[in-house]
Order: structure tokens, then C-alpha cells, then sequence
């Protein structure tokens, strides 16, 4: 039982945090390297591709420090999603771990476009269980100056019955500790203008009408990360069950929750706290965005000031991998075919349990790919992160 | 990080749910307030204790079984999912008692926990005074040393469980020279001793869930204070994060909460419709689903906690909003219906009361913003 980091964990987070302090607005080439070095771009590939094979709750840490650093790029999709997409692909796992090839996707109707579709290596599109290559259409300039939206056109096919509801889960997850991680920037951006700007001869933090705005948000932000840790707690359950899907008897719920989404639920339950934790992180980051700029006042409004950069990637990724209207969509399918069901999910359903126990039928079915890599590798850990960072140390001493 | 259960774990949940599946009734105890009521809870609280389950978290001496935190956690969740009866002896077990044991003596544990964990003395809380709610440090109420104790006179009030309780715990200035914080002790009090009289002040509820205390010339002997004389402010807010966070609003009750609403859906209009029936349909999926997720995130954050405490007051900002707008919502759902569906508008009326006490939520906010954020005041 453990619903938070380790200290292995906290340490990885903060070699991460200075290596992009004050690396933030370095082109993408060069980050997707620095990146690559630490470790992050092959946190989830098996290691026989080079990768460090580590779960879900290692991508939701690392993820968390690049949105509090605004990273710009197809963090989600090259990360998080792309190697799920791939399994086995002994052609671009390697790149994709060294960060050296850089992906996105669009899969329709969480991704109708491919964010930085025009500047990556490699382009996919996904439709149901199946992944073609893509290419790259018009191009769109989005809100955030840092993010251009590309639509796709299909190119050949890449396969297909592969684990696409899982991989689509690994990037709504990635997206959601983004926002986690913005939020918490916003927060402390916003606190610390708070204590030095001073109006009526007072910090404006001292004014209730401010301190309780930013006291509302912190609230958002610490009650939406237990979400976001659930979820990857519960995609890191479902890693070695690619295949894992709902049959008949599953109920109108399975039906539903794939109407719903339009995409194929890897689990139910993971399908469900990964929308949760999408919808709550999104909405943390989102009021700790709107009162940042409120706090700050003008100067939160210029183009020379990092606010600007929060708030418009928050809103981005706010409606990006999935609106919150999709999200709780999916919620409520999976949860209209029963209440929250028991902790210790590893643990076998008991007869006459809590009623109404909403505990998945594993059976095979829609989407069920064979997915020995997931399967098998999917644990590892961030011992060997560690000895990336040792290594690029040693690059830069 | 995982969510998975020690072998241990499973044991002890296994055990609470096989006691309350064999011990919780159907039908409803009658209301906790009552006379009827109150007999038929403080029995249920000694069913409890007989089955060390009372106090699940005390040292073993006090009637307790020494559990870990994530065993009182699997208790709450256990107790509300079964349905179980409200704690009347709730404010003592979990406002007094961790207050006796940070600071009080091995004699007063001794003599004060094992009654409490049997239901056989039951505590009410005495803090807020007329002149003295939000601003607690103004309290007024008096403490005059006397031969071997303290005399207590003033007036208390919003004293819950004060109607059906044997004792109270509270603040008083025993010190009234002294700069506001300082200068007040710490006491416990029969609520049956010469000199006290018990007011029941009805609720918009109906029901007499809180009252007020008059004190005149009240003797309370020293062993009755908890800590030192003229540090009871110090004593109280080191435990005050109990009454604002999870010790007393487990998760339990809201992730049953949550069921019933999803029931609730699933039975209605909009519900069956699976939300393809207009605008006003979609709005209140949305709602429900927003209901659900908080309290999830509190139901995650209790077991994040458990490796990483966060702030009580966030704690109580958070479920008392959520409760509140839960019921919001499954009065909604209910439409017209509503004001008629005691098992919602109950429930409705008491969450109402989560952003007021405990210390409000503005007060919430002010703390949080210091102590957690670090403002300037």
C-alpha cells in the first residue's frame, strides 16, 4: 500500500526538475536528447529495447515535472503512447528511448489532430485497434504558440489488434500529470507574486479576496493527485492484460463505456480512473491558470511573462487527449454499473462482497492483442534511470 | 505505488465485515438525539467494544487493538458501507481522545478511554461560546482556581451530542490577565454536576443535535485538566487537525454517499435514458459523475495520506464542499420529490452544516493560506 512516491521516485523527480530548469524554451531536438539521457523517453519500453520498463506511477512523475515546466512537444504522444502503440517494434523502440525519434498521433475522437504533427519523425494514426503510419496534412496554429495541430492523412499500415485502449491511456495519463504539474507551477508562481506585490501598503496575499482564492486552489490541486496516482496505479494492474475486455456479460457498462469514448477500453476500471483523474487534474490546473492571471493582474497578461506559457498550454491540454465531457462520459458508464468497488484490487472477488462490487471479468476479446512485451516487462524500475542520469553527468563534466 | 493489501490487511477487514454483516440491523436505530435513541446507540457502541472495534487505533491497554492507520481506514470504509450506526461516542473518540493521549497523563487515559470505547460515558464538546465562534481565542468562559481544582462559570454553546452526553471537554480562562492565547486551560467536566444546566437548541433539521451549556460555579477537580494550566490553547490546536480532517470524516461515509447517488441515477428518468433525453439530462450526468470523482479523490487521498498527511484544513475544506454538493445534486435528481425523500433531505441538511463547523471554511482558508502557502497575514 503506497499511493504516493517513493523516495526513488522523488529523487528521479528532482534530477529531472534541474535539468529543465532553465532549459524550458530549448528547441526540441535538443530536450527530446537531454530527456533521452535522464531516462524519461524510455520510461515504459521494455528493457530489451533499451528502455527502463518502469510503470505508469514512474511516466505520471516524470510528467508532472515536465508540465511544471511547460515543456512544449508531443510529451503525451512520443512517451507515453507511442511506445504502447509499438510493441516489439524493434525498428523504433530504440530511437523513441534514446529521444532521438520523436512521435505523434491522432486518434480520433480524443486526438483529432496530431499535436506537432509537421515536426516529428514519426506520425501515426490510430483507428480502433489498428495504427497506420500518417501523414502529415494541414497545418494548424493553435492558441499556444508553442503547439501546431496537424491533421493526418492515413499512410500504411503499421498493424493492427494492437493494445490501443492502453496506450490512449498511458497518454491521457501523461496529459493529466502535465496539467498536475502546471498547476502546481501556477500555485507557486502565484503565491510567491503574492507575498512581494504590494498595493494599500500590504502584500496583496494578506487580502482575503486573494489568499482564498489561491487556499481554493491548492485544494484542487492536492485532492486531484490521488486521482491521478489511482490511475496509474490501476494501468500499472492492467499492464500484463492487454487483452483484457469486457464481455457480455460484462454488461450494458463495457457496451456503453466503448459507445462513449468511441475507443476500445483497455479496463474498466483503469478506463474509469484514468478519466477521473484526467477530468480533476484538467480542472485543477485550469482554476489555478485563470487565478494565477487574476493574482498576477497585468502583467500575467504579457507575452514576456511565463503565465502566458501555463495558460495557454493548461487550456490546450484541458481539452486535448480527451475533453472532460468525454471523460465523465466514460465515468459514468463504468460507474452506472456499480459504486466504487473494494481496495487491494489484486485480491480475488469475494461472494456477497460490498454490493454491487464493480471488479472486472478478465476475458479475451475486442482489441486483444498479444502484448508479451507489456506483459512480461512492464515493471522495472527507475534503477536504471538513475544510472542515466549518472551517465550525463558524466557527459557534462 | 500500489493500492494492494498485506495478508494482515485482508484478516482485519475480513473480521470487521463479518461483524458488521452479522450485527448491523436493517431497520434504523431511533435518532441518536433521543432518549429512546441515545440508550439503543451507546448498547451498539458496546457491542463494538466487546468486539474490540470501538476504538480500532488506541493502545491496546485503553481498549483499543493498536492497529495501523490503514486498518482504521478499512474500519471506516467497512462501518459505512454496512450501513452502520452513527458514533454517539464520536466526539470523545475522535476529538478528546487523541488529545488525551498527545498529552494527557497515563492516569487519565486509564480512567477516561475504556468508558468512552464502551459507550458507557459519552462526550460532548464545549468550545464555542456566544461572543466566540470563528474567533475562539475570545472564549470568556472562566476558570477560578479553587481548593484542589478549578471552579468553571460562562456559557457554552453549539455543544454537540450535549443533550444525550455524560461529560464535556473544553476551553476556559484560567489566566485572564495573559495576552488572548494564552491563559486558557484545558478541562473536563460532568455534565451532571451541581451548577450545570443543559439547554437543547433545535436544529432546522428538527432535532436537538447541539445545545448550550450555562455553568455556575461548576467544581472540576485537577485531574480533570489535560496538560498544563494556561497552555489549553497550545493542547486544543495540536489536535484540532482530528476534528477537520480524516479521524473525523473517514471516507467511508461519502464513498457510500457517492453509491447511493449513483443509485439514485441509475433509478431515475435520466438514468434509464442513459442521457440521450435533452439538455437537462446532461447537466445532471455531469453532475453526478463530478460527484463520484470527489469523493474518490477523497477515498485516494485518505490512503495517499496515509504515506503523506495533508493539511486538515484542506482535508476539510474538501469533503465538506464535496458532501454538500453531492446532496445538491441528488436533490436535483430527485426534482419535486425531493423535499419529501427523507433518506436525501436528512442527509442534505447535514451536509449544510460541513462548511460551518470544525472551524469554517473562511477559517479554513486563512490557515491553509499561511500555514500551507506561506501568505502574510
Amino acid at each position: 500500500m503506497r499511493l504516493g512516491p517513493s523516495e526513488e521516485q522523488r529523487r528521479f523527480a528532482q534530477v529531472l526538475h534541474e535539468m529543465l530548469t532553465g532549459n524550458e524554451s530549448a528547441p526540441m531536438r535538443r530536450l527530446w536528447a537531454a530527456l533521452g539521457d535522464v531516462g524519461v523517453t524510455g520510461l515504459t519500453v521494455p528493457e530489451r529495447y533499451g528502455g527502463l520498463g518502469a510503470g505508469a506511477d514512474d511516466l505520471v512523475v516524470a510528467c508532472e515535472q515536465l508540465g511544471r515546466h511547460a515543456v512544449a512537444g508531443p510529451v503525451a504522444e512520443s512517451i507515453a503512447a507511442a511506445p504502447a502503440l509499438l510493441p516489439g517494434d524493434v525498428r523504433r523502440l530504440p530511437g523513441l528511448v534514446t529521444g532521438r525519434l520523436i512521435a505523434s498521433l491522432a486518434a480520433a475522437p480524443w486526438l483529432p489532430y496530431a499535436l506537432d504533427g509537421d515536426a516529428v519523425d514519426l506520425l501515426l494514426l490510430v483507428d480502433g485497434d489498428t495504427v497506420h503510419l500518417g501523414r502529415a496534412g494541414e497545418v494548424h496554429r493553435s492558441m499556444d504558440p508553442a503547439r501546431r495541430l496537424v491533421a493526418v492523412q492515413r499512410g500504411a499500415l503499421v498493424g493492427t489488434g494492437r493494445p490501443v485502449g492502453r496506450a490512449l491511456d498511458l497518454g491521457v495519463l501523461a496529459c493529466s500529470a502535465q496539467l498536475l504539474g502546471a498547476g502546481r507551477a501556477l500555485l507557486d508562481m502565484s503565491v510567491e507574486h503574492a507575498r512581494t506585490r504590494t498595493q494599500f501598503g500590504r502584500p496583496i496575499g494578506a487580502f482575503q479576496a486573494v489568499r482564498h482564492r489561491l487556499a481554493d486552489v491548492s485544494v484542487a490541486l492536492d485532492f486531484a493527485r490521488p486521482l491521478l496516482y489511482a490511475a496509474a496505479v490501476a494501468l500499472n494492474e492492467t499492464g500484463g492484460s492487454a487483452a483484457v475486455t469486457l464481455d457480455e456479460t460484462g454488461g450494458s457498462a463495457a457496451v456503453t463505456l466503448d459507445r462513449a469514448s468511441g475507443i476500445p477500453a483497455a479496463d474498466v476500471d483503469a478506463g474509469r480512473d484514468v478519466s477521473a483523474a484526467k477530468v480533476a487534474c484538467g480542472r485543477a490546473a485550469l482554476l489555478a491558470a485563470r487565478t494565477a492571471l487574476q493574482v498576477h493582474g497585468a502583467i500575467g497578461y504579457t507575452a514576456e511573462h511565463r503565465l502566458g506559457r501555463y495558460l495557454t498550454l493548461v487550456r490546450a491540454l484541458h481539452l486535448s487527449w480527451g475533453t472532460p465531457d468525454q471523460h465523465r462520459r466514460r465515468v459514468l458508464a463504468a460507474i452506472s454499473g456499480g459504486p466504487d468497488g473494494p481496495i487491494g484490487v489484486r485480491e480475488a472477488p469475494q461472494a456477497g462482497a460490498t454490493a454491487g462490487d464493480p471488479t472486472p471479468q478478465p476475458v479475451s476479446g475486442l482489441g486483444a492483442a498479444s502484448d508479451a512485451d507489456v506483459a512480461s516487462e512492464s515493471r522495472g524500475g527507475l534503477q536504471s534511470a538513475g544510472a542515466g542520469v549518472a551517465r550525463t553527468e558524466e557527459e557534462r563534466s | 505505488m500500489n493500492l494492494d493489501l498485506d495478508a494482515e490487511a485482508v484478516a482485519f477487514r475480513d473480521l470487521v465485515r463479518a461483524f458488521l454483516g452479522e450485527n448491523v440491523l436493517s431497520a434504523p436505530l431511533p435518532a441518536v438525539d433521543t432518549p429512546a435513541g441515545a440508550a439503543a446507540h451507546r448498547a451498539w457502541e458496546r457491542k463494538l467494544a466487546d468486539a474490540g472495534l470501538a476504538a480500532v487505533s488506541w493502545p491496546v491497554d485503553y481498549g483499543g487493538r493498536a492497529a495501523p492507520p490503514l486498518h482504521a481506514l478499512l474500519f471506516d470504509e467497512e462501518y459505512h458501507a454496512a450501513g452502520a450506526p452513527v458514533r454517539i461516542g464520536q466526539n470523545g473518540l475522535f476529538l478528546l481522545a487523541p488529545t488525551l493521549l498527545a498529552h494527557g497523563t497515563a492516569e487519565q487515559c486509564a480512567r477516561v478511554l475504556p468508558p468512552m470505547a464502551r459507550g458507557d460515558e459519552v462526550w460532548a464538546q464545549a468550545w464555542s461560546e456566544p461572543s466566540a465562534g470563528s474567533d475562539l481565542a475570545s472564549i470568556r468562559s472562566r476558570a477560578v482556581r479553587g481548593d484542589g481544582g478549578w471552579v468553571l462559570s460562562g456559557q457554552k454553546t453549539w455543544s454537540s451530542r450535549a443533550v444525550v452526553a455524560d461529560r464535556a471537554f473544553g476551553l476556559f480562562r484560567s489566566h485572564p490577565g495573559e495576552p488572548r492565547h494564552h491563559g486558557l486551560t484545558y478541562l473536563m467536566f460532568d455534565l451532571r454536576a451541581p451548577g450545570v444546566t443543559v439547554r437543547p437548541i433545535r436544529q432546522l433539521d428538527g432535532t436537538a443535535g447541539f445545545a448550550e451549556i450555562f455553568l455556575d460555579d461548576v467544581f472540576v477537580p485537577d485531574a480533570d485538566v489535560i496538560g498544563t494550566p494556561g497552555d489549553g490553547w497550545r493542547v486544543a490546536m495540536s489536535t484540532a487537525g482530528h476534528e477537520r480532517g480524516l479521524s473525523l470524516r473517514g471516507p467511508g461515509r461519502f464513498t457510500a454517499a457517492a453509491g447511493r447517488l449513483i443509485e439514485l441515477w441509475r433509478s431515475s428518468p435520466a438514468g434509464t435514458q442513459r442521457g440521450d433525453s435533452g439538455p437537462e439530462t446532461a447537466v445532471d450526468a455531469g453532475r453526478v459523475v463530478d460527484a463520484w470523482i470527489g469523493a474518490r479523490a477523497y477515498r485516494m487521498q485518505a490512503y495517499a495520506a496515509l504515506e503523506e498527511p495533508v493539511s486538515p484544513s484542506a482535508t476539510k475544506l474538501f469533503w465538506s464542499e464535496m458532501d454538500a454538493g453531492l446532496h445538491e445534486t441528488a436533490l436535483d435528481l430527485l426534482g419535486p420529490h425531493a423535499e419529501i425523500t427523507p433518506g436525501w433531505t436528512g442527509g442534505y441538511l447535514f451536509s449544510l452544516a460541513g462548511p460551518i463547523y470544525a472551524g469554517t471554511n473562511e477559517i479554513q482558508r486563512d490557515i491553509l493560506a499561511q500555514r500551507e502557502l506561506g501568505l502574510p497575514r
